[in-house]
């Protein structure tokens, strides 16, 4: 196995149990970390990518690690906002869950 | 296609710098400036709007910018075809009436700073500059970046006033557009892996039909279907749109849940023009004709006016979709292919402006009576006509009744559809346009009605917001005067499909 499938299966991983954590837990705050856990599987396949698509003597095609760094960034506020939020909503009410009971009367 | 920067195509940079910069501005120099920053670039900014839909429609062809002059692959590349220049017109206009409605909502605090003017007054420029982004972008990759700058604008704006259930709608929204952005990237890696570019003209012409390119197109289109809301992904929409502030639910409802829509129209008919993926089509088309029954029907069980009209935009986001089945249609040629895709473009202008004009104008009348009850809006008819004839107005394009763009847009999705022999989505069309008349004359009858005793308003609105929200609204009627010329303008840039048809 190369090294590429294997990172590509690992990044595979990532994301099927990030979007399974993402799904199937009902805390906020355990949903923003599914969420990580995908974003670290697909900036994963990135790599992956820049290795298969090497060429020139080149180590790695710079253009998705360009794109990884940016998505990192993009990642990091996401998470950032939606802690923010969730801190706001347990200062608000004492609870950092989402009931569907939670519309206004 | 020119394969450089064109002549205009530093309108396209402006178009983009313009907001940015007036976000940068505004922190520094704090609320007590923000809304003289604001509008003092909106006007600037229609004029790029204008400038770039001219442009686009006197050299017949698109506008191109490359960034620092790097062709793609390497470089980025901002493109307006007729598509991108009317969005953006569409664009600037609203968040022009938007502006001048949420003056006295959002005035320039005296003394103390005040933080609502200028988060919002911040965060309605740094959607304006995510729309025009992600309307001429060419990239794939710098469209995730646009589309997650316009989710971190719009998500606080729901949550403007503090309160607990609109703090929970915007984390359930942000949750949501999360999970729709990483699905679009994952979708973007793969196409880069696969083809080696996310420039969307060179990837239109490498891509093929195979496993790489069908799972990167389903992940990408389910990513934006959670971010547009379509059913069953629109969870999250009525308590976010309902629960923010009149103009702030206004540029959600009208602008926000478009971009992600109009980058499926991408990906769909710019990305994979050669795969025509008639199953795929279909799925689309039905899941439209759900969100139409499903969203008109609990519209129509709604006790409050800003979650009715939150619903109705459910079930508008439906009729977007109806026009993947019918303009994705190989056999029965491009003729009227053309008119859906047309419908569904014009049906997305005309419901931007008729429901902001219905959040503007429930904005109003909650002001003015204290609450939203719709049981309890006799007599506001009296109290606020021209609120109510704007409401009515932007109802009338809802309905898709004569004269008005969501007429033309539905009776174009009819008449493709019985033209294609697809006559199913025709009986959608017409039930959801009878439901639409149902919700709308709930809230126009309880309005009408006389009270029992006069109404107190509890403050006096001002005409000036009033006429921003009827001019809104005769946007939409007007849409159904225009004679068909100006969709000429849509169809620049359109490879092969949509020229013809209309004539």
């Amino acid at each position: 196995m190369s090294d590429a499938t294997l990172y590509g299966v690992l990044g595979a991983v990532l994301v099927g149990l990030g979007l399974f954590g993402l799904i199937v837990h009902p805390q906020p705050l355990r949903k923003i970390l599914a969420f990580n856990l995908i974003g670290g599987g697909v900036f994963l396949l990135f790599g992956v990518v820049a290795r298969r698509g090497a060429s020139a003597g080149l180590g790695g095609d710079p253009v998705p690690q360009a794109l990884v760094i940016t998505g990192l960034v993009v990642a990091f506020a996401a998470t950032a906002l939606a802690v923010a939020l969730l801190l706001r909503l347990f200062q608000e009410t004492g609870r950092a869950t989402l009931r569907s009971d939670d519309s206004p009367p | 296609m020119p394969n450089s920067t064109t002549a205009g195509g530093f309108l396209l940079v402006l178009a983009i710098v313009l907001p940015v910069v007036g976000v940068l501005l505004s922190l520094p120099l704090g609320g007590r400036y923000a809304q003289r920053v604001a509008l003092i670039l909106m006007p600037a900014g229609l004029a790029v709007a204008v400038a770039i839909a001219v442009g686009v429609w006197r050299t017949n062809d698109v506008l191109q910018y490359f960034v620092g002059n790097w062709d793609p692959p390497l470089g980025v590349a901002f493109r307006a075809d007729g598509l991108s220049a009317v969005m953006i017109v569409t664009a600037a206009l609203l968040i022009c009436g938007i502006g001048l409605f949420a003056r006295a909502q959002f005035p320039t605090p005296h003394g103390a700073e005040a933080r609502a003017p200028l988060v919002f007054w911040t965060l309605l420029l740094a959607v304006w500059g995510a729309l025009n982004a992600v309307f001429i972008g060419g990239d794939l990759f710098n469209l995730y970046v646009a589309l997650e700058l316009l989710t971190f604008a719009a998500v606080p704006l729901v949550s403007l006033d503090g309160r607990a259930e609109t703090l929970a709608a915007a984390l359930r929204y942000l949750l949501f557009a999360l999970l729709g952005s990483i699905l679009y990237l994952l979708g973007a890696v793969l196409l880069y892996g696969t083809y080696g570019t996310l420039d969307i003209v060179l990837l239109s012409g490498r891509i093929q039909a195979g496993p790489a390119a069908w799972g990167a197109i389903s992940l990408m289109t389910v990513g934006l279907l959670a971010k547009a809301a379509l059913y069953p992904f629109h969870l999250w929409l009525p308590p976010a749109h309902a629960g923010a502030p009149a103009p702030a639910s206004a540029i959600l409802s009208g602008l926000v849940v478009k971009a992600p829509f109009f980058l499926v129209v991408r990906l769909w008919f710019d990305v994979t023009p050669k795969m025509p993926e008639r199953i795929a089509a279909q799925v689309l088309g039905i899941l439209g004709a759900a969100a139409i029954l499903v969203g008109s029907v609990v519209a129509l069980r709604q006790a409050r006016l800003k979650l009715l009209i939150a619903y109705s935009t459910v079930a508008q986001i439906g009729y977007l979709f109806l026009m993947f089945p019918l303009a994705i249609e190989p056999e029965t040629g491009h003729a009227w292919a053309s008119t859906a895709w047309t419908a569904g473009m014009l049906q997305a202008i005309s419901h931007a402006f008729a429901k902001a004009a219905m959040f503007m104008a429930a904005g109003l009348i909650a002001e003015a009576l204290g609450h939203d009850r719709i049981a309890r809006l006799s007599g506001i008819g009296r109290a606020l006509p021209i609120t109510v004839l704007a409401f009515g107005l932007g109802g009338l394009s809802l309905m898709g009744l004569p004269p008005s763009g969501g007429f033309v847009a539905k009776a174009m999705l009819l008449t493709a559809a019985v033209a294609e022999g697809q006559w199913w989505w025709a009986v959608v069309v017409l039930t959801g346009g009878l439901l639409a008349g149902g919700y709308v004359f709930l809230v126009l009858a309880r309005a009408l009605a006389d009270a029992s005793e006069p109404v107190t308003l509890r403050s006096t609105i001002s005409p000036g917001r009033q006429a921003v929200v009827v001019a809104l609204a005769l946007c939409a009627v007007l849409l159904g005067f225009v004679p068909l010329r100006p969709l000429e303008l849509l169809q620049i840039g359109r490879p092969d499909i949509a020229i013809g048809g209309l004539r």
